[in-house]
Formats: structure tokens, C-alpha cells, sequence
């Protein structure tokens, strides 16, 4: 049986070495030679022979994405049976991700979990005794996922998708309406009406898409809390760290007003920073809570950023801090530098097994072996992010882009004069892709919205 | 005790729209049939609004047609008034709709049925079904005769310990006062069948003498009248069409049915069936869009020889009382004789969950059924069912294989699929947007999606079944000649162009092209067309819609192929989903109970979830390479 084309990246991402993009399918060889420029001029993936490697670039358009080696394998010698192209990048993991995107943008399909695995089975390459495994590798990678996509999506965009579809089935169910009963319901001048909606909803996707590019629209990344007592220099600090270049500045509240979250990419690192330099309060008694509250975050972080204020003395709470630290995978940060020392690297080297960075966050000195330290953290595997994060923004990335193409059938629809029931098809398709953004299946949408919003005649 | 014992092939309970298409289906195909009805007078009888058609209905009709059914042939011979709604819409959603004069229509499909070969027609009341290890052997009637068969198709449409209610008053009885059946729904029970209690509602019939029609807007039938069936000659139509009227309802008449909502049956709790939410009694329109200060109101003319007008968007269970002032507050009908009261209908149908997608029973072999009893609404929805099941119940009984048509290739395959893979509870209605792939299934090319399947059943004859054939060659032959038909920018084709507001050719294009532009069409273009010879028009009219909109079929077509993929891979009859530990719980149960016949099925299951098909998927391969 032929399928469509799937690509996905099958190397794990907790290092930012080698990663490998894997695409099968019928159009796997055609859509790879989009992008690929060999560094032979005017060699074809299409013309070689299989089971070959070839040097060359990833381009998407114009603009050069990676130095890569791509291998070559028809069907149906692959693992899939299918032909296969694998993309070995070598940029780290945001080219990685950005190779994938450019293989899905011209043709191929985020693969589902499981996916090359199922189609591996299904034509015939997996020994049958082997199909209770593969059953498994589909359910596990699913429930995963399943369990993935969801949290990860923020709440700001998952209640934003949700208001774009809101809107589009109600224009949808008005336009269906009048096509069911044209004698009650008119569209005469509608078109006006939809042209402003679709517009609409088209900028708001786009900048869901620009934020998707910044990784922005996942709780993605290392969850990264920044604890320490006040004015120690936490937020400065974190403002520094997104920095302008990095701008990222979508604040979500979280369960508590006080709390900001960011999403930073560091060095090819994406951390999810839980700030907690609001728990400031003028009261006395406040200070102890600000202790306990970022005691209580810090437990659920993967990564802790402890800052200590070197101009001043360490007192108890900050001793109650350093003993949390104790096998947590932290850095602890020397803030101010630039004043008088009074405490000092080595005094704290001395009471924890932690890295100790100095820093000064007014000066920016320091910054760099932070970021560096947290880069080879990561690299080395102390701190491990899922792979599957970067899967799960790749696919509502592709879905978010595929509802806004059909938006864009819909406006040329109306610019080419086409009758209404034309618009409606591709607004439900627009309305299926954002549904399966936030894991909502169809079911009975479209009928229920007709019956409760229109009055039908009879 | 001696009783009556006749054997017959097939068995039809029921002379509604099921009924008839069903009983003409097995007989044309050769099968000894008899059809019960609890009275002849009241074959394809049309108990609520006197017309056939209208928004994806009329795809039902011209698939029926195109399928060897009677409805679009009987409306053809009996209708008062023709329409094609939706015509400044695209082609996918223009549908055709016909007043029909009700006597007529019943009494000539009658005529039909008591004129065709191993056809039986027979008064009597069925009340039990007789079921031998799970296969059916026959019927019998209240009276006791024993009908041996090898099928039975239940057609029973709103008549199952049926009561028509208004106010306080309750009927027990069938539609119009007809006689209800009482002992079938107990017979089904016991043998397992899982049944619901629907309700649905007409609205009251008004003397035209009491009717003050300078009031109302005069509602006209389309000038050139289109036949439903593809048989019909086009001329045979053009006959003096009776009008409509419409009116409108007024916050008084609101108020009225505000100050009795507590009278209301349904308000008030009696009635206990789910009544469909797209046809709202005014009562329902009145609470639920209380926003709206009026409602449009059609009057429609019952047929030629009776003063009766239906008073269409007013259907109600209010007491007659009640009713009188309502109807009476609607301009035009201050002096109102109501002739029949409006009612609503309770009545035993089944959860269609229990059919295959061949309307045959999964537990009782043999044992088939369409229409009302399948939880649907409407004539057409229930002739298309009926249409299908007798071809099947046939089929089967000849030995030869069942029929199942698909959601890309009729409205009836969404139809039935919905039925039976959708929990549905409400009567359903179809809609163009239950059709995904609508662009498709038009109502103009339902001869040419389905005469190939009505052929290969039977019941398209070899003469139209050639005709159809040619056309679609013809059909492609001048498709090809457009697009290879060049015109350059002579003063002709500029001229052309000017006139229809045309932007004017800068270089030379081909026909297709021109077809193509939203201003322009097959037929318009006809003078710079020089080799152009004479066509059928309905050959030019798939001409003209395939050329025009053919980036969306193209793109339909492409998702129909995906569809089809999973659409054609079936599963074992009584498949056994237990042994499947991969799949989830919910998963499991809802496919044991629904029992898919394909894939594509499972997957429009709601609760099971692609990864689910994806286990299945794999399951299956193992089980298909272990054999």
C-alpha cells in the first residue's frame, strides 16, 4: 500500500551533536531534492544510485540551513520499505528542527509517534512475531505525545486557538445554515463580513506562527527556576538572560499572579524559566515565605538557578537554600560582583558540590561561562530535555501554517467571485487543523453549532 | 389451531417511502415479495410537508433515481410546483425541490406497486418477527398468519406504539389518525433490539377559503422546470405550477405561545421522545431565539382537489385552543379554519448502531430495515434507505453480494454511515455539510457516480445504463477538445469578452481557460467556439462544472483517495477486539460494540483514536500474514 510522505527526526536531541532527519514515503526522494544543493553541481537524489551518501546544503529557499550528508535508500531496501532519505545535520538542535520544518514545508507530514515503526510493520519488515512490540512502540510514543502536546501548548495560545475556532465554526454554521434553508437565511453581502474575519484570524495566526519560530508557543524547554532572596539581582538577572536579541516576551500568569514565566533559548538550549522575583512583599514575615515558596518551585524544576548576592553576608536562609541544592542539578550565581566582595567563590565552593559562577550582571561579565555552563550541562546530559518537545512544536507549527493556507484558499475564493459554499469547505479545513493543535476531534461541531445558533425552518 | 401460512422471498413491513422503494427493489430483481401496510390507503402517504427535495435532499432523490428507485419518477408525474433552491450557490449545493399534490403522489406510486411483478400488497398489522438461531425465517400477523421468508425488511416509519399528542389530548394512533402497531416493538425486544422513542411534529392544515392570500407574498415555482429523474423528458415538465405563500409570525403571536408554553406537552413533560432540533415546533423557535421578533411562515397547497394549505414553519403540540389564537394572530390568517390540528408524533425506532452498513441486522440475520424506524426524518432520507436495503435484503437472497456505498461516492453512503457509526440521538436529517466531499456528490452528476452501481444490482436497465455511458464519454471527449482549442485576441473573442466584463486576452489560450473565468461559461462562450457540435445538455452542464471548478474537485478527488485507502481495508465479520491488549478500554468496547465493517468505519468512531487504528492496522496485517 502507498502512503504519504512522513519525515521526523530520529536522533535523540539531548545532545546537540549529530542529528538525523528521516523522511519515507512515496515523495521522499523528490522532496528532499528541493532542498538539497550537493556540493556537485546538478546532482540529483533522483538520479543517483541507492544506498549512496551525498555531500551538500540544506537550503530553505535562498537561505542556507546546514552543512549536511544525506544517505540515500530506496525501497524497498530502508527500514520502512519505502524510500527513505535520511538528512544527517549537524548544527545542533535548532537546525535539526529547522531541516524537519523545511522537509514538512515542501510536502512531507510530521510523522505520528510510531509512525516509521508501524510502516516498517505494515510492509512486511518487521519479522510478524514482532507485532505486539511494535503495538507497544505506538502506544508508548503515543500516550506520550498525547500526554506532550497538551501540556506543553501554553494556556495563553491553547484559549487563543480555541477563540479562532469559535469563531470560524459560528461563520461556518451561519454559511451551512443558509445553504441548508436559503428561504429563512440570506448571504447577500456576506462575503464583506467574512472577508474582515478571515483577515483577522489570519494576522492572529501568523504571529502564533512567529512565535512558534521562537519556540514560544510550548512551556518547551528546561523547566529553569531562578531562586535567591531579595535584591539579589534574580530579575535583572533574567532580563539579561532574555536579553533584546532574545526577546521573547509573552508573560503568562501562572497559578499564582506572581509568578512569570519565559522561554529562553540559550545557546541552542530552550529554557523554560519560572521566575519567582515576584514573591516579594514588603512584610517582614515575607522574606521567610519567599524562602519557602521558592523551596516549593524549586523541587519541580529540572534546573535551579540559586543567586547569591556577593556584597552581602550568607545568613540562614541562604544556608537553608544551599543544603536544598544538595544533589539537585543546580548553578548557583555570585551576582555583583562589581561591589565589594564580601562573600566570596571560594566560601561558597566550600559549602556546595554545585558550580559557582561569578557574575555581574550590571557589567555583564560572567554571563558567558553561565550560558556556556548550562550549554554543557545539557550537552553532557546532566540536564535532559524529552525530544519529543521539539517534535510536538514541529507538528502544531505544521498545523497552525496548514490552517492558515486554507485561509488563504478562503480569501481567494471570495477574490475570485466563487459562491459561499465554496468558503466553508476550506474554513472547516482551517477549523480541523487548529482542532487537532489543541487535541479536539470534530465529532459533531458543525451540526450542533447550526442548530443552536440558527433558527431553521419547518 | 390452523392459521395461514404463505412463504414469500422477502418480506417488506410498511408502505411509507421505505417501504415502496424496498418492496419495488426485491421485486424488480425477481423476488416473491409481499408488503404489509396497516392500511393501502395510506401507501406513500406524505403525513407532514407536502414536498419532496430541497437541500441535500434532492441529492437524495436523484440518487435514488440514478440508483432504479420510484421517488424522483413519481414526483416527476405528481408535483404542483418545481424549484431549484440555492441557484445563485455553487453547482455542489443546488438542489431541487417540488411541491407535490399529496393524493397523487400516494395514488400513483400505488399504481406502480399494485402493477408490478412478484409484488403482493397486504392489509394486515405484522406483530412478531420469528427468529430461528439467529437468522430470520418469517413474520406474523396480529391475526396469526405465518409469512415464511428468507428476508425481512422493517420499514415501519412512525407507527410503533405510535401517539400523536396536542395539549392535554393524546391520540393513540399513527400519523394523520391511522391506525398505530402495537405488538411489533415488544416481538423486536425480545429478540434483542435495542430500541429508542422518537418524536417529531406537523403543524396544523388550513381551509385555503379561510386564507386571505392579499396579505402574504406570492412564492412562484422556477419558470424552466428541471426533472428529478433522468428518465423524465424535460418537456413532460413544463406543466401550470400552483403557488406558495408566505407570511410571517408577530410578537403577539409570540406572546401567545408564551403565555401557553405550560400547556404544552413537551413543556409540560408528557411527551418523552427526542424530537429533532432542525425542525423546531414554533414553541421551540419562540423560547429558543427569543430574539427574533417573527417567522417566516409558507403557505403550501396540499395538491390540486383539497382546500387543505400546510402552514409550513409552524409545527406545534399546543392546545387547540391555543392554536386557534397562534395561527389566527399570523397576518392572512386572522379568519383561519383549521381543518387538522398540528400534533407531535411519538414513536419506537431503533438505535441504528445495531446495522451494518448494508442495513441488515449484525445479530439477526436476514432481517433488515430503513427508513423512520432507523432514527431517521424525512421522505427522502427513508426512500433512500429503503432503496437500499431491499437491494441488499435481494442481493442477499439471490446469493450475490451486498452493496455499500461509501461517503465520497453518495449522499446516501453519509447517510447510512452516519446512522450507523454515529451515536444519533435525534431523527436525522441530512445536510450538504454532513457531506465531506460534497464538490463531488452534486445532484447533477448522480446518474454518472451511480448508474454503474444500479446497473451491476439490477435495476438500471442496459438502454439507460448505455446512454449514461456515452455521455460520460462525451463528456470527456469535449473536455479534451476545450483544452485544446485555441483562440487568439481577434476583434470576436475581444468583443466576447467586453461584453461579458471580461478582462481581454493579451496573447492567444484555450477554450478551458475561458470557461474557466467566474463571468464566463460553456455556454456563453459559444460564439467564439467554432467547432462545436450539438450536446446534450447535460453532457455540457458536466462540461461546464468540471472545467469551472476544477482545482477544488481535483482536490476533493485527492482526499477521496486518501480516504479510500483505509475506506477499503475491511475487518472479519465478528471480530473479536478483546484479543487486542494493545487497544485502549474505551477503544475495545466501543468497536465490540459497533463492529465496524472497515476500517475507514472504526475510524469514525468517536472515542477511538488514530493511534487505536494504528494497533488495528498492525493487528490486522498479522492476523492476514498468519493465514
Amino acid at each position: 500500500m502507498k502512503w504519504d510522505t512522513i519525515a521526523a527526526i530520529a536522533t535523540a536531541m539531548s545532545n546537540s551533536g549529530i542529528g538525523i532527519v528521516r523522511v519515507s514515503g512515496e515523495n521522499a526522494v523528490e522532496i528532499v531534492d528541493k532542498i538539497f544543493k550537493s556540493a556537485k553541481k546538478n546532482k540529483k537524489l533522483s538520479e543517483v544510485d541507492t544506498h549512496t551518501i551525498h555531500y551538500g546544503h540544506i537550503y530553505d529557499g535562498d537561505e542556507m540551513i546546514d552543512e549536511v550528508m544525506v544517505v540515500l535508500m530506496k525501497g524497498p531496501n530502508s527500514y520502512t520499505r519505502e524510500d527513505s532519505v535520511e538528512i544527517d545535520c549537524h548544527g545542533g538542535i535548532l537546525v535539526v528542527q529547522r531541516v524537519l520544518e523545511t522537509v514538512i514545508k515542501n510536502g512531507a507530514r510530521c510523522a505520528e509517534p510510531g509512525e516509521f515503526t508501524k510502516r516498517a510493520f505494515l510492509n512486511g519488515r518487521i519479522d510478524l512475531s514482532q507485532a505486539e512490540a511494535v503495538i507497544d512502540v505506538i502506544n508508548s510514543k503515543n500516550n506520550f505525545a498525547l500526554k506532550n502536546s497538551l501540556n506543553q501548548l501554553k494556556g495563553s495560545v491553547q484559549s487563543k486557538i480555541k477563540n479562532i475556532r469559535e469563531r470560524l465554526i459560528y461563520h461556518i454554521a451561519f454559511i451551512e445554515s443558509a445553504l441548508d434553508d436559503p428561504e429563512h437565511i440570506s448571504l447577500d453581502g456576506y462575503s464583506d463580513e467574512l472577508t474582515v474575519v478571515v483577515d483577522e484570524v489570519m494576522q492572529e495566526l501568523e504571529q502564533l506562527l512567529e512565535r512558534a519560530d521562537d519556540g514560544k508557543i510550548l512551556k518547551e524547554g528546561i523547566k529553569t527556576v531562578i531562586v535567591g532572596k531579595p535584591n539579589v539581582g534574580k530579575s535583572s538577572l533574567l532580563n539579561h538572560l532574555v536579553g533584546e536579541d532574545r526577546a521573547i516576551v509573552t508573560n503568562i500568569a501562572g497559578t499564582t499572579r506572581d509568578i512569570i514565566e519565559e522561554n529562553i533559548n540559550l545557546r541552542g538550549v530552550s529554557l523554560n524559566i519560572i521566575d519567582t522575583a515576584g514573591i516579594r512583599d514588603t512584610d517582614d514575615v515575607v522574606e521567610k515565605i519567599g524562602v519557602e515558596k521558592s523551596i516549593q518551585y524549586a523541587n519541580d524544576a529540572d534546573l535551579i538557578i540559586y543567586v547569591v548576592d556577593s556584597s552581602t553576608k550568607l545568613d540562614e536562609n541562604d544556608e537553608q537554600i544551599i543544603e536544598m541544592l544538595k544533589g539537585r542539578k543546580a548553578v548557583i550565581i555570585l551576582n555583583k560582583t562589581d561591589l565589594d566582595m564580601v562573600t566570596t567563590e571560594d566560601m561558597l565552593i566550600k559549602k556546595t558540590e554545585n558550580f559557582v559562577i561569578p557574575v555581574s550582571v550590571k557589567e555583564n561579565k560572567g554571563i558567558d561561562l553561565l550560558e556556556k555552563t548550562i550549554q554543557n550541562m545539557f550537552i553532557k546530559g546532566t540536564v535532559e530535555l524529552n525530544d519529543e518537545v521539539y517534535i510536538t512544536n514541529i507538528r502544531q507549527k505544521s498545523l497552525i501554517s496548514n490552517a492558515f493556507e486554507s485561509l488563504k484558499l478562503v480569501k481567494n475564493s471570495i477574490m475570485d467571485d466563487m459562491p459561499e459554499d465554496f468558503y466553508s469547505i476550506d474554513l472547516m479545513d482551517a477549523y480541523e487543523s487548529l482542532g487537532q493543535v489543541i487535541g479536539e476531534a470534530m465529532e459533531d461541531d458543525l451540526v450542533n453549532q447550526i442548530f443552536s445558533k440558527f433558527c431553521m425552518g419547518k | 389451531m390452523s392459521a395461514l401460512v404463505e412463504n414469500y422471498d422477502i418480506v417488506v413491513v410498511g408502505g411509507g417511502h421505505a417501504g415502496c422503494e424496498a418492496a419495488l427493489a426485491c421485486s424488480r430483481l425477481g423476488l416473491e415479495t409481499i408488503l404489509f401496510t396497516v392500511n393501502v390507503e395510506s401507501i406513500a402517504l406524505m403525513p407532514c410537508n407536502p414536498n419532496i427535495g430541497g437541500s441535500s435532499k434532492g441529492h437524495l432523490v436523484r440518487e435514488i433515481d440514478a440508483l432504479g428507485g420510484e421517488m424522483g419518477k413519481n414526483i416527476d408525474k405528481t408535483f404542483i410546483q418545481s424549484k431549484m433552491l440555492n441557484k445563485s450557490k455553487g453547482p455542489a449545493v443546488h438542489s431541487l425541490r417540488a411541491q407535490a399534490d399529496k393524493a397523487e403522489y400516494s395514488r400513483r406510486m400505488r399504481q406502480v406497486l399494485e402493477n408490478t411483478e412478484h409484488l403482493t400488497i397486504r392489509q394486515a398489522e405484522v406483530a412478531e418477527i420469528v427468529v430461528e438461531d439467529k437468522k430470520i425465517t418469517g413474520i406474523k400477523t396480529f391475526s396469526g398468519a405465518l409469512y415464511n421468508c428468507k428476508s425481512v425488511i422493517l420499514c415501519t416509519g412512525t407507527y410503533l406504539n405510535a401517539r400523536c399528542l396536542y395539549g392535554e389530548v393524546i391520540n393513540y394512533t399513527g400519523p394523520n389518525g391511522l391506525q398505530s402497531a402495537n405488538y411489533l416493538s415488544d416481538s423486536l425486544k425480545k429478540n434483542g433490539i435495542e430500541m429508542y422513542r422518537f418524536k417529531t411534529g406537523t403543524p396544523a392544515r388550513i381551509d385555503r377559503r379561510s386564507i386571505d392570500f392579499t396579505k402574504m407574498e406570492e412564492q412562484f415555482g422556477d419558470e424552466r422546470v428541471v426533472p428529478f429523474s433522468f428518465s423524465t423528458n424535460a418537456e413532460d415538465v413544463q406543466i401550470k405550477q400552483e403557488s406558495c405563500w408566505l407570511t410571517y409570525t408577530n410578537e403577539e403571536t409570540h406572546e401567545i405561545i408564551r403565555a401557553n408554553l405550560d400547556r404544552s406537552p413537551i413543556y409540560a413533560g408528557i411527551i418523552e421522545g427526542t424530537g429533532p432540533r432542525y425542525c423546531p415546533s414554533i414553541e421551540d423557535k419562540v423560547v429558543k431565539f427569543a430574539d427574533k421578533n417573527r417567522h417566516q411562515v409558507f403557505l403550501e397547497p396540499e395538491g390540486l382537489y383539497t382546500n387543505e394549505m400546510y402552514v409550513g414553519g409552524m409545527s406545534s403540540s399546543l392546545p387547540e385552543d391555543v392554536q386557534y389564537r397562534m395561527y389566527q394572530s399570523v397576518a392572512g390568517l386572522e379568519n383561519a379554519k383549521i381543518v387538522k390540528n398540528a400534533y407531535a408524533i411519538e414513536y419506537d425506532c431503533i438505535n441504528p448502531r445495531q446495522l451494518n452498513p448494508t442495513l441488515e441486522f449484525k445479530e439477526i440475520e436476514g432481517l433488515f430495515s430503513g427508513g423512520q424506524f432507523n432514527g431517521s426524518s424525512g421522505y427522502e432520507e427513508a426512500a433512500a434507505q429503503g432503496l437500499i436495503a431491499g437491494i441488499n435484503a435481494a442481493l442477499k437472497t439471490l446469493g450475490r453480494e451486498m452493496i455499500i456505498l461509501d461517503r465520497s461516492e453518495a449522499y446516501i453512503g453519509v447517510l447510512i454511515d452516519d446512522l450507523v457509526t454515529k451515536e444519533n440521538r435525534e431523527p436525522y436529517r441530512m445536510m450538504t455539510s454532513r457531506a465531506e466531499y460534497r464538490l463531488l456528490l452534486r445532484q447533477d452528476n448522480a446518474v454518472f457516480r451511480l448508474s454503474k452501481t444500479g446497473h451491476k444490482a439490477g435495476l438500471v436497465n442496459d438502454e439507460q445504463y448505455e446512454r449514461v455511458m456515452r455521455m460520460e464519454e462525451e463528456i470527456e471527449k469535449e473536455i479534451k477538445r476545450l483544452e485544446n482549442t485555441f483562440v487568439g485576441t481577434s476583434k470576436e473573442v475581444q468583443d466576447l469578452l467586453e461584453r461579458y466584463e471580461s478582462t481581454p486576452l493579451n496573447s492567444g489560450t484555450d477554450l478551458a481557460e475561458l470557461v474557466k473565468r467566474p463571468e464566463l461559461s460553456y455556454d456563453v462562450i459559444a460564439p467564439i467556439d467554432k467547432d462545436r457540435i450539438e450536446l446534450d445538455e447535460k453532457v455540457t452542464e458536466q462540461v461546464n462544472i468540471t472545467i469551472k471548478y476544477e482545482g477544488y474537485i481535483k482536490r476533493q478527488l485527492k482526499q477521496v483517495e486518501q480516504f479510500k485507502k483505509i475506506e477499503k481495508k475491511r475487518i472479519p465479520e465478528n471480530f473479536d477486539y478483546d484479543v487486542i491488549s494493545g487497544l485502549r478500554i474505551e477503544a475495545r468496547q466501543k468497536l465490540n460494540l459497533f463492529k465496524p465493517v472497515s476500517i475507514g468505519q472504526a475510524s469514525r468512531i468517536s472515542g477511538v483514536t488514530p493511534a487505536d487504528i494504528s494497533v488495528l492496522l498492525v493487528y490486522l496485517e498479522q492476523l492476514r500474514n498468519h493465514k
